[in-house]
C-alpha cells in the first residue's frame, strides 16, 4: 500500500505546487509517510561487563593512566597500538576503530558514564535489572522490550520481535509474542508432515508456556514460508562467529519488510578478570568483533538504516582501578554505544563524572551519570512512538531535558 | 479439584525426578520394589553394578586421563605445529578432549543404573560451573568432573565446596589463582629471571563463593566482605595450570593482615587456614542452607520452591551439618514432593529431554557430535555455559520458539533413526516424543 500512497502525495505535492503554496509541508508528509515504514530497534546486549573505560577512553583524564599502568590505551597519535581521538577528550579503543567514520558522519552516538543505578555487582541480578528495566526490583513479571511491544502496533504479527539466540532473553520476555531463531534457513522442519499434527496438539495442550512458544513459531514459520525466497542474502561480510552471524540475519529480516520492530542479539566475553589486554588482547578481540559486526551490519543496511536504531547494553561496568592480575572487576557505570540514521551522532553524551578517588562510586568504580532507562526511553518515544514510557519503565521518570540522542 | 496422586503416578512422578526419564524397566522394578526402597538404593550409588555403562565409556580416550596426559596428548594447536603434529585438530586437540566429557555426561545420563547420582552430579556441576572453554580450563574438567564433583556429589556439602575452592579447573576458571597479596608486589623478581608480575587481589572467586556456591546474592554479605574473602584465599593457587596442574598454597603470595569476614574475624598471621576459615564459615552459614535448599527443592519439585519444603530441607541441611544425601532424601520423600500440582510441572531442560527420548526409544547411542549438537541448539552445550551462574533451572528459560523446533525436530530424526550413531531399539511414534507432554516431567 505504501507505493500507490507516497506516489499520491507527491502528485498532490505538484498540484500544491502548482498552486504557488510553499512545498515543505509536501516535502515533510512526503518523508513522513517514509518514516512509517517500520521503526526498527536492534539491541545488543554485551553480557559480561564491558570495561566502558577501556573501550572509550577519556585519555584527558590523568587518572585514567594512574588507575591503569598496566592495561591503559595511550592517548591518541599515530599508530595501531593508540587511542582513535573522538573529541580531544575521549578517544576509541583502536580495536573499535573501524567505528570513528560512523561517529564522524554523525551516525553514532556514545553515552559515557551510563547503566543501571542499582549497587549490585552480581552478573546475573544486574543483567536482570537491566533486562526486567526495573533497577532494584527482581519481581517484575517482563523485561522492557516486551512492554514496549504489548502496548504498540498488531499484536499478532509472529515477526515484531525476534531475539537471535536459541533461548528467550528476559528482556523479551512477556505477554507479548517474541521469535527466536538461528537462522533463516535452519529455522524450518525437518518434516513437514508432522507439524500440522503437531501445532494441533500444542494448541490444545492446555499448557500455556508451550501453546505461546508453538504458537509464535507455527505462525512465524508460516509467514516466512512465503516469503522465503525473497529474503536477501546479506551484502557485507560480517564477523565470523554468532555474534556476526546473529546481526547479518537481523538484517536480512529488516530488508525482508515482514514487520520487525524488535530484534535482540548479544554478545558474550566480557568478564575480563585477568590479562584482559590493552591495544591488542583479550578485551581487544571482542571490541573488533563487536565493531566490525556493527560496522557491516550498517553497510549492509544502507539507507534503510533510517529506519533503525540500534543501542548496546552490558550489566555494569568495571573497577576504574585495574585489579592485580591485569585485569578488572566488577564496577558501576559504563559505555553505550547508540548507531542509526536518525541519531545525532558524532558526539559523546553524558556529564563526565572524573576519576579522582573522591568521586568514585563506592570509592572504586565510574559513577552514573545517566540511567540508561533515560537512552532507552528518549529513543522508544522519540524513534518508536512510543507514548506510555512509565509502563515501560515503571517508577522511572525520564529527565526533564531530553538527552537529544535521536531527532 | 487437584486430587492425590494414584501410586502409578506417584512411580512415575518419582522416576521423573530422581532419574533422566522413566523407562519400563525402572517403572516395573520400583512397582515390585517400592519407591522407599528403591530411593535407599539410589542415594548408595558405589553399591550399583554399573558394567553396562562402563563399558560404554571405555570407548572414550579421555575421561580416564590426568590433567598432565591430556595437555600432552591434546596440546594447543599451536603446540602440536611446534612438535610437528599434523593430525586433525579436532582428534588431537583440547577440543576433543571436551568432546569426550560431553559424550561421557550424555552416556551415562542415558545408560547409568545410578539415575539418582547422575542427577545429583549434574545439579552440582552446574552450580560449582566451570566454563570448560576458558583456556587452560579445556584440560582441567576432565578431572574436575571425575576428582571434584563426584566423589562428592551425594557426600557433605563443606567437603564438595572445599574440594572446588582447591580444584585447578575452579582456580583458573574464577581467577583465584592469580589472586595475590597487594604486599607482594614489592618482591624481587623470581628465580627463572622473569620479572614480577603486577599483584593486588582479584575477586573474581570470592564474589561467586558467596553469591553463587553459598549464601545467595541476597544472603547478608556486602562488597567489604567480598574483599575479604579474596584476601583469604590469596595464595591458593595452581602449580602448572598447564601440565602437571595441582592446588597449591603459596605461602609467599598470601595476604597475611586481619580480615574480618560476615563479622567474624580473621586473626592476622594466618595462612592457607585463612581460606579453610571462609570455606567452614560459608559452608554452615544459614543462609547457604536456605539457598541450597532452595535451589534442590527447584531442582526436584517445582520452579517455585514451597516455602515450607524449603524451609523443612534447609532444617535437614543444617542439623546434618550440610548431608546432601539427607537432604535429598527428605526433599523427594516429603508430601509436597508428590504434591498434585508438582506432577508434570517441570520442564525437561535439553539434557533431560534428550536423554530421557533416547532412554524411551532404548536407543544404542554413542552421543557423538551429530546427537551433541541437538543439545547445543536447544541451548545447553554441556560443560560450556559461559557465566559462573551456569544455566537457568525453570521452565520458561528452556521453551522459545527456536528451542522448541529443535525439540520437535530431534524427536522426529530420533524417531526415523536420522541421528548418526544412534539407532532406536523400540518403535516410538515421534509424535509422542515432539509432543507438549514429553516436554516436561
Amino acid at each position: 500500500m505504501a507505493f500507490p500512497r507516497r506516489l499520491f502525495l507527491k502528485n498532490a505535492g505538484l498540484a500544491l505546487l502548482a498552486l504557488g503554496l510553499p512545498p515543505s509541508f509536501v516535502v515533510r508528509a512526503a518523508e513522513g509517510k517514509k518514516s512509517n515504514r517500520g521503526k526498527i530497534l536492534v539491541v545488543v546486549f554485551q553480557r559480561g561487563g564491558m570495561d566502558g573505560l577501556n573501550a572509550v577512553i577519556p585519555f584527558k583524564e590523568p587518572a585514567y593512566y594512574s588507575l591503569r599502568p598496566s592495561i591503559a590505551i595511550s592517548e591518541p597519535a599515530s599508530g595501531d597500538e593508540r587511542a582513535v581521538d573522538l573529541d580531544g577528550f575521549y578517544a576509541l579503543h583502536p580495536a573499535l576503530a573501524q567505528l570513528k567514520g560512523l561517529f564522524e558522519r554523525r551516525r553514532l552516538a556514545i553515552i559515557h558514564a551510563t547503566g543501571s543505578p542499582d549497587n549490585t555487582r552480581s552478573h546475573f541480578d544486574a543483567q536482570d535489572y537491566m533486562e526486567l528495566g526495573t533497577p532494584g526490583v527482581k519481581n517484575t513479571p517482563d523485561g522492557w522490550l516486551s512492554r514496549c511491544l504489548t502496548k504498540n502496533g498488531d499484536a499478532a504479527a509472529p515477526f515484531r520481535a525476534v531475539a537471535l539466540t536459541a533461548r528467550l532473553p528476559r528482556i523479551l520476555a512477556g505477554s507479548a509474542r517474541a521469535l527466536t531463531m538461528t537462522s533463516v534457513e535452519e529455522f524450518r522442519f525437518r518434516n513437514e508432515s508432522f507439524a500440522t499434527t503437531l501445532q494441533k496438539l500444542y494448541a490444545t495442550s492446555g499448557d500455556p508456556l508451550m501453546q505461546g512458544g508453538a504458537k509464535s513459531l507455527f505462525e512465524g514459520m508460516a509467514v516466512l514460508k512465503k516469503i522465503a525466497d525473497s529474503i536477501p542474502s546479506a551484502t557485507e561480510s560480517y564477523p565470523a562467529g554468532r555474534f556476526g552471524g546473529s546481526l547479518r540475519e537481523i538484517s536480512r529480516l529488516i530488508k525482508a519488510d515482514i514487520g520487525l520492530e524488535i530484534a535482540f542479539t548479544e554478545i558474550e566475553g566480557w568478564d575480563t578478570h585477568a590479562n584482559q589486554g590493552g591495544p591488542s588482547g583479550q578485551m581487544a578481540n571482542r571490541l573488533k568483533e563487536l565493531a566490525e559486526g556493527l560496522s557491516a551490519f550498517y553497510g549492509d543496511l544502507g539507507d534503510r538504516m533510517e529506519d533503525v536504531v540500534l543501542i548496546t547494553l552490558s550489566e555494569f561496568g568495571r573497577t576504574a582501578r585495574e585489579n592485580g592480575n591485569r585485569g578488572t572487576d566488577h564496577g558501576h557505570a559504563n559505555v553505550m554505544f547508540v548507531l542509526g540514521g536518525s541519531v545525532k551522532g558524532g558526539k559523546v553524551y553524558g556529564r563526565w563524572p572524573g576519576l579522582e578517588p573522591e568521586v568514585l562510586y563506592e570509592g572504586r568504580d565510574l559513577n552514573l551519570t545517566t540511567d540508561f532507562r533515560a537512552v532507552c526511553g528518549e529513543i522508544l518515544s522519540r524513534h518508536m512512538g512510543q507514548k506510555d514510557l512509565d509502563r515501560v519503565f515503571p517508577g522511572y521518570k525520564l529527565p526533564a531535558r531530553p538527552l537529544g540522542i535521536v531527532a | 479439584m487437584a486430587t492425590a496422586l494414584t501410586q502409578e503416578q506417584k512411580i512415575t512422578h518419582f522416576l521423573n525426578r530422581a532419574s533422566f526419564g522413566a523407562t519400563r524397566e525402572e517403572t516395573e522394578k520400583v512397582a515390585r520394589i517400592g519407591i522407599p526402597a528403591y530411593l535407599e538404593e539410589q542415594l548408595y550409588p558405589e553399591r550399583i553394578p554399573d558394567a553396562p555403562v562402563e563399558e560404554k565409556l571405555k570407548g572414550l580416550k579421555t575421561v580416564h586421563l590426568s590433567s598432565k596426559d591430556l595437555f600432552e596428548l591434546y596440546p594447543p594447536p599451536n603446540q602440536a605445529k611446534a612438535r610437528g603434529l599434523t593430525v586433525s585438530s579436532l582428534m588431537q586437540g583440547p577440543r576433543y578432549v571436551i568432546l569426550e566429557l560431553q559424550q561421557a555426561r550424555l552416556l551415562r545420563a542415558v545408560y547409568s543404573q545410578r539415575q539418582l547420582y547422575e542427577m545429583v552430579v549434574d545439579f552440582w556441576t552446574n552450580h560449582f560451573n566451570v566454563f570448560a572453554a576458558k583456556g587452560a580450563d579445556r584440560w582441567l574438567v576432565t578431572s574436575y568432573d571425575r576428582d571434584t564433583i563426584r566423589p562428592h556429589a551425594l557426600g557433605r556439602f563443606r567437603e564438595l565446596l572445599l574440594a572446588t575452592a582447591q580444584s585447578p579447573a575452579m582456580l583458573f576458571y574464577l581467577d583465584n589463582w592469580l589472586s595475590v597479596s597487594p604486599e607482594a608486589s614489592a618482591r624481587p623478581a623470581t628465580t627463572n629471571g622473569q620479572p614480577p608480575a603486577r599483584r593486588g587481589i582479584n575477586e573474581n572467586y570470592a564474589r561467586e563463593l558467596l553469591e553463587l556456591h553459598t549464601l545467595g546474592v541476597d544472603g547478608g554479605y556486602v562488597q567489604k566482605d567480598v574483599e575479604e574473602v579474596a584476601r583469604c584465599f590469596t595464595g591458593w593457587t595452581i602449580r602448572r595450570p598447564r601440565g602437571d596442574a595441582e592446588f597449591r598454597f603459596e605461602p609467599r603470595l598470601h595476604d597475611r593482615g586481619e580480615k574480618t569476614v560476615l563479622g567474624t574475624r580473621i586473626p592476622a598471621g594466618g595462612g592457607m587456614e585463612d581460606g579453610i576459615k571462609v570455606i567452614d564459615l560459608v559452608a554452615r552459614h544459614p543462609s547457604t542452607a536456605r539457598f541450597l535448599a532452595t535451589k534442590l527443592v527447584r531442582r526436584f519439585v517445582a520452579d517455585d520452591p514451597p516455602p515450607p519444603l524449603v524451609m523443612q530441607a534447609a532444617e535437614v541441611f543444617r542439623q546434618s551439618d550440610g548431608d546432601i544425601k539427607a537432604v535429598v532424601r527428605a526433599i523427594v520423600t516429603a508430601p509436597d514432593f508428590y504434591a498434585p500440582q508438582a506432577f508434570a510441572a517441570k520442564v525437561k531442560k535439553p539434557l533431560e529431554f534428550v536423554a530421557s527420548a533416547l532412554r524411551t526409544v532404548a536407543a544404542d547411542t554413542d552421543a557423538a557430535p551429530p546427537l551433541l549438537r541437538y543439545l547445543a541448539r536447544m541451548g545447553e552445550p554441556l560443560f560450556l555455559a559461559q557465566p559462573p551462574t551456569g544455566y537457568p533451572d525453570i521452565g520458561p528459560s528452556w521453551i522459545s520458539p527456536d528451542t522448541l523446533l529443535t525439540r520437535m525436530n530431534f524427536a522426529v530424526d530420533l524417531a526415523s533413526n536420522r541421528i548418526p550413531g544412534t539407532r532406536a531399539g523400540r518403535e516410538v511414534d515421534p509424535l509422542v516424543l515432539a509432543g507438549p507432554e514429553f516436554q516436561r516431567r
